[in-house]
């Protein structure tokens, strides 16, 4: 498990694109760096993410090495009703992690 | 020579890993995802800082002049990196604005690619030429 943030408005108009911002706690280690001994360090990332509104797709997003560490994203959504915004990300484990966070239509 | 294996196929690459990608490389990933669909410039913002002090979290937003629902997909790709591909996004059927920001490794001064797949089968492209003066990826 990895600290997460993850910010959504409370409210939200009916329809109205609204911003939402990631933050996950991640070394994303590139796989290019060695340690002293002069060993390759493996890589480890979180590769994919997928952001969800109920069952609906907001987004799928996948990940390089090349994503700074302690991945940040802010992205745009839309909300017909009420629901539960979910975040799914995968690492090169194979680790699964869920946030979610709900979001009210006014 | 060198180059040339690295050239030869994608099993060379994976064998010999180059330090940096080259132009050549991200324009055939380029071709790969576009293929013989028009590719127009413009219509589309990549946002970087042209002179960045910090290679090893830049932060940059791409956003396309489009109505929600028309863009499929975005694409960045760094050159100088020793892998080209940043991130690929593509947008689901909730998805808001087309626009994106978040935060990338550069490994040296470079030209940065952002593409757009439109749902209507047409590309988009920016680019941004820049400086970095400390590289990630050193250590």
């Amino acid at each position: 498990m990895v600290r997460v943030l993850l910010n959504a408005p409370k409210q939200v108009p009916k329809g109205q694109p609204f911003n939402v911002k990631l933050l996950i706690s991640h070394p994303m280690e590139s796989g290019q760096r060695r340690d002293a001994m002069g060993m390759a360090i493996p890589r480890h990332i979180i590769n994919q993410i997928v952001c969800k509104l109920d069952e609906e797709e907001v987004f799928r997003m996948n990940l390089f090495p090349a994503i700074a560490a302690n991945p940040f994203l802010v992205f745009s959504a839309t909300a017909e009703q009420s629901g539960t915004l979910t975040i799914t990300f995968t690492d090169d484990n194979g680790v699964e992690q869920t946030e979610t966070t709900p979001v009210e239509v006014v | 020579m060198k180059r040339r294996l690295l050239l030869a196929g994608s099993a060379a690459l994976l064998a010999i890993r180059p330090a940096q990608a080259t132009p050549v490389q991200v324009a055939a990933l380029i071709r790969d995802l576009v293929g013989g669909a028009p590719l127009t410039q413009g219509n589309m913002k990549l946002d970087l800082p042209v002179m960045v002090e910090n290679g090893n979290t830049v932060s940059v937003t791409v956003s396309v002049d489009a109505q929600p629902g028309a863009v499929h997909s975005l694409h960045l790709f760094a050159e100088g990196n020793p892998l080209p591909e940043v991130m690929h996004f593509s947008f689901g059927p909730r998805a808001g604005l087309p626009r994106v920001q978040t935060r990338i490794r550069l490994a040296t001064s470079q030209t940065v690619i952002a593409i757009a797949q439109m749902r209507d089968g047409t590309f988009r492209q920016d680019s941004v030429d820049l400086l970095v003066t400390l590289a990630a990826c050193i250590d």
